[in-house]
């Protein structure tokens, strides 16, 4: 069941100079509990979809049409934004507090979200007392607390080291799956997008069009850092990379 | 236990160190006015033109004796206060406004500009025909000096506020008092205590200012009173007593923005 429907999605940035086409005639229909990372080359115009979509941006010409008008959107970005002057607690009810849903239900949810993540000791502490990957995970509840339908998520990972990438990309997926979110993450990371994506969708230079959409399909697919393991996980490696031609420019 | 050891050496040099530094500051304080009374007492330096540490004791006890010492403090401290309080709550106040409108905050950019580097003091002659010889004249002089500066700090402070943190606001839908009371203002506290700090020394500049412009009481007066009748006592204790007044001020400052900061 498609949750999202994109139709010759363009956006152009103007400038005094020139007008900038970041996206040329982007088609993308998104299914429930899809998981899709659009890869590309940095500068293409993969963040801009997103932007567009979660409505930071306005389009320059097609359509997006969600399944309803209910349809919520929730957003986690590269830098996790914890605000340091709030708790871990305060930090995850920001969202709930500007949608004015502050309910006893809600910070409910949001202690439940802590405790299952491994946060629930955290609950009271200031952001400068976590590691990178648990700020990264507050963030995400953060995000899930309002209910979204669909997440946008906008290289997530990249501020971190590699180690702790590899382990919070785990979580991060874990988090959503079992909490059952569409997704749909931007990264310039191959190797992280066929990890966790069930659809990657290779955009092109500036102006940014679909190259290619792959499936990922691998035998027992699990958790992003095993089933980069896969020996299906070379294959799309490849295919990928060679889609982006790095030296044509 | 070794590493315990290590560590209350470690302690004991911190205090040691802090003690070191504190005697010091408090021995150069002392050397100075030794030498300022005796090199006065020698006959080295001219105790009529420098007057000397016994003499401005003497003086701030001939004032408190005829009561004009708290007088002259209280009226000074209230035409701060006032000033002060004004300044920094109009400035935000407008540096919001600003922010708020970034086409007014480009219509007015050249006329901060020429408004902050103009030098308020010249305006102090058409203030007093304004608001009159007294101490309404005082109050808007200080305030004029102090304002501008808050304005364009804090302003320039909300404008380089966090771009994700503003995205994440907007991508939870908040509308633009939202961003402002959530984002804007507690990340920009630091910048507004920092403001706060060098709009106190402005509010003294120009409370002074207005003092020996016009006033019949306080510190500025003081000073002004003792130069024409050529009391350098006088004017030497006035001067001491601002700098008394200004540093209580200002560790009162620090006091809060350390009790705000140790929160996170």
């Amino acid at each position: 069941m498609e949750l999202l429907k994109i139709k010759g999605l363009s956006k152009n940035y103007l400038t005094k100079k020139q007008v900038i086409c970041a996206l040329d005639n982007i088609n993308l229909d998104i299914n429930e509990d899809e998981f899709i990372v659009l890869v590309g080359p940095s500068g293409c115009g993969k963040s801009t979809i997103l932007s567009v979509i979660g409505g930071l941006e306005n389009k320059s010409g097609g359509e997006i049409t969600f399944k309803d008008d209910k349809v919520k959107i929730g957003y986690m970005f590269q830098e996790d934004a914890l605000f340091p002057w709030l708790t871990v607690f305060d930090n995850c009810m920001l969202g709930l507090k500007i949608q004015k849903q502050n309910t006893e239900e809600n910070k409910k949810y949001v202690r439940y979200l802590l405790k299952k993540y491994g946060l629930a000791s955290f609950e009271k502490s200031y952001p400068k007392e976590l590691s990178g990957g648990m700020r990264q995970r507050v963030a995400l509840i953060r995000t899930l607390a309002t209910k979204p339908d669909i997440l946008l998520l906008d290289e997530p990972f990249s501020a971190l080291d590699y180690q702790t990438r590899i382990t919070v990309s785990d979580d991060v997926f874990k988090i959503i799956k079992e909490e059952k979110k569409t997704a749909l993450m931007v990264t310039h990371d191959i190797g992280e997008a066929i990890s966790m994506a069930d659809k990657v969708i290779v955009l092109s230079n500036r102006p940014a069009v679909v190259k290619n959409v792959y499936e990922i399909k691998m035998d027992d697919k699990n958790l992003p850092s095993i089933n980069r393991k896969n020996a299906k996980f070379n294959e799309y490696y490849n295919a990928i990379w060679k889609d982006l031609d790095h030296y044509e420019r | 236990m070794n590493a315990n050891n290590e560590h209350k050496k470690y302690l004991k040099k911190l205090k040691w160190h802090t003690i070191k530094v504190a005697f010091s500051q408090i021995m150069l304080l002392v050397l100075f006015i030794v030498a300022w009374q005796i090199l006065s007492d020698k006959g080295i330096i001219n105790a009529f033109l420098c007057s000397s540490p016994k003499k401005v004791v003497d003086t701030i006890i001939n004032l408190w004796e005829t009561n004009d010492l708290l007088i002259h403090v209280w009226v000074t401290l209230k035409e701060i206060l006032i000033s002060f309080g004004l300044g920094t709550i109009i400035g935000i106040v407008f540096a919001a406004f600003l922010w708020w409108s970034p086409f007014a905050s480009k219509v007015l950019d050249p006329y901060l500009t020429i408004l902050n580097s103009l030098p308020k003091v010249s305006l102090g002659p058409i203030i007093i025909i304004w608001a009159g010889a007294n101490q309404n004249s005082i109050i808007l002089m200080a305030l004029l000096i102090s304002v501008i500066s808050t304005i364009i700090s804090v302003y320039v402070g909300f404008k380089q506020t966090n771009i994700t943190s503003i995205k994440l606001l907007k991508s939870f839908g908040a509308n633009k008092l939202q961003i402002f009371t959530k984002v804007i203002l507690p990340s920009n506290l630091n910048t507004i205590i920092s403001s706060l700090k060098i709009n106190l020394s402005m509010t003294f500049v120009g409370v002074i200012m207005g003092e020996l412009l016009v006033s019949k009481q306080g510190l500025g007066y003081l000073i002004n009173y003792g130069s024409q009748v050529f009391n350098t006592n006088l004017v030497i204790t006035g001067v001491i007593l601002l700098g008394i007044l200004t540093s209580i001020l200002y560790f009162i400052i620090l006091f809060v923005e350390n009790k705000i900061k140790k929160e996170w």
